[in-house]
């Protein structure tokens, strides 16, 4: 998918992951990187923005184990979650796969990997999530 | 020291909390304003308020929205103006807030301000997905995150930064409970060891069954007025003399810093300007305590202790009935019970009693300032509420 002409929208970050790619909404204007993409810069009111490929690496900041989740989830448990400060810059979370939940520490290194089996419902979006960088797949 | 009165409490009602079977949201705030109109006899419901304002979180609870004049209808009080505000888990600090709004906009010179939620009739699996909704959906609820794990997502990290431990955690539990056990209108009235607390089942990691409030039904209410008016209604009025609140992002991962509430922490700095006092001249307060890790980032987003001594704070039993600071003399969200609508004004109503000699055996002695803190979801939402006796 070309990206350029596409909208800085949710469902559009989405649809690149689809793709296997994670993208930002960049202000061209200030610099500030939005992840999910924004329609609009909120630091500086700007809407010159561009779509820019995001390395998909980045450190875990904080985390949790899940036991009790909503039915959606209830096969999986437990599953960890955690918030991961990408290189270049924003934070973003996302589910913590490929790894034991007990051997998960703050610090530690992930890097992203997308799961493109779309639902069947609404919102049909495929998810990105995180993995160890010792893991290959 | 104080700021001057922006409003005053003549009355404050609460329904029994707890597992309600057989009842609707608004059968319980039925509850709530006939124990406000019967403590404050000389107030004529009928002619004098002419406003509602009602905190209620979620339509999909009861399968019912436009809650704000069904309750005014509950409560016989057709056909004053009914509000609904929505702020999840602060719906009700917000009416509480808009009340204030109501009565220095000179529009209204008596107003009822309250909150509903009947939770218990749904599965734990059901409550724990309408909860969810005042969390961002599409990369938070996207990604399997629920509401305890939204919060021990911030407990990992100020464990990580601060050395706070899970047996800390436990210690709010065991706090709340003995409070919540003494409180007459408490959900769970039993003490709870700390044993006991720290080897309950795992919701998210690190936080255990005990570490969560509770899914309770309940409703709470306050009757409000302006200052100059409060005499004619009663002799022991509570008086509202700061009020903060501000608004994050929806979303937890898009904060600098998952250890503080930044909107909590601006809402008590506005609170307490206004009012004219510190921390330190706060006898009472009721927090926040969705989870055990919220009340501990409550003591240092309210300046109770510096940041990051929160663990140590209730290690010291700094805010037990008997400590310098008593913290949720209710039981908390935790023992109380945290019918999520109602939470703002229960608090507000636990802070009238104390102030007004009322709170029986978790009275505290000679309690002349009072705080509430009411977070809405991950922290979106914050408002603080600083009360003094009249």
């Amino acid at each position: 998918m070309a990206e350029a002409s596409l909208p800085f929208t949710i469902e559009n970050f989405y649809k690149l992951v689809a793709e296997g790619r994670l993208m930002a909404a960049k202000c061209r204007k200030c610099g500030k990187l939005f992840v999910p993409p924004r329609p609009m810069c909120t630091d500086c009111y700007s809407k010159d923005l561009e779509w820019t490929q995001l390395k998909g690496e980045g450190e875990l900041v904080t985390y949790t184990v899940i036991h009790v989740s909503p039915k959606q989830f209830e096969s999986m448990v437990p599953y960890a979650v955690g918030i991961v400060k990408l290189t270049e810059g924003p934070k973003l979370p996302g589910m913590i796969c490929d790894i034991e939940p007990d051997k998960i520490s703050v610090g530690m290194k992930l890097k992203v990997d997308f799961n493109t089996t779309l639902p069947s419902e609404w919102p049909r979006w495929p998810r990105y999530y995180f993995k160890p960088f010792d893991v290959t797949s | 020291m104080s700021g001057k009165p922006l409003v005053s409490i003549l009355s404050a009602g609460l329904s029994k909390f707890g597992k309600r079977k057989g009842v609707y949201g608004r059968e319980l705030f039925v509850e709530a304003v006939t124990e406000a109109f019967e403590r404050c006899p000389k107030l004529d419901p009928k002619k004098d308020i002419r406003a509602v304002i009602i905190g209620h979180m979620g339509e999909s609870f009861e399968h019912q929205g436009h809650t704000g004049p069904t309750l005014a209808d509950w409560a016989g009080l057709l056909p004053s103006a009914a509000i609904r505000t929505e702020a999840a888990c602060s719906s009700s600090g917000v009416a509480l807030r808009i009340g204030i709004f109501a009565l220095l906009s000179g529009l209204y010179d008596i107003v009822l301000v309250g909150g509903v939620e009947k939770m218990t009739h749904r599965t734990t699996p059901d409550v724990t997905e309408f909860l969810a909704m005042a969390s961002d959906y599409p990369f938070e609820q996207w990604h399997g995150l629920t509401f305890p794990s939204l919060y021990a997502l911030m407990a990992t990290a100020h464990m990580h930064k601060y050395g706070t431990t899970e047996e800390q955690m436990a210690m709010v539990a065991v706090k709340n409970h003995h409070n919540g056990a003494l409180n007459p209108k408490a959900h769970i009235r039993r003490e709870v060891s700390l044993e006991k607390a720290l080897n309950s089942r795992m919701i998210a990691w690190p936080l255990k069954l005990y570490d969560c409030s509770l899914i309770t039904d309940g409703a709470s209410c306050l009757v409000l007025t302006k200052p100059e008016l409060a005499k004619k209604f009663t002799d022991t009025p509570v008086h509202i003399i700061g009020s903060g609140q501000a608004s994050d992002t929806i979303g937890l991962y898009e904060r600098q810093n998952f250890t503080t509430l930044k909107a909590a922490k601006l809402a008590a700095k506005e609170a307490y300007k206004m009012a004219g006092v510190k921390p330190d001249d706060i006898d009472v307060a009721e927090a926040h305590d969705c989870f055990t890790i919220a009340e501990i980032i409550a003591y240092e987003d309210l300046g109770f202790c510096q940041q990051g001594k929160g663990g140590k704070m209730i290690e010291n039993g700094t805010t037990t009935l008997e400590g310098k600071i008593p913290v949720n003399t209710s039981g908390g969200l935790k023992s109380k019970g945290h019918p999520v609508g109602a939470t703002g004004t229960a608090q507000a109503c636990e802070i009238f009693l104390q102030l007004t000699e009322q709170a029986e055996k978790r009275q505290v002695k000679g309690a002349d300032i009072g705080l509430a803190h009411n977070v809405g979801g991950s922290g979106a939402t914050a408002t603080v509420h600083i009360f003094r006796r009249g």
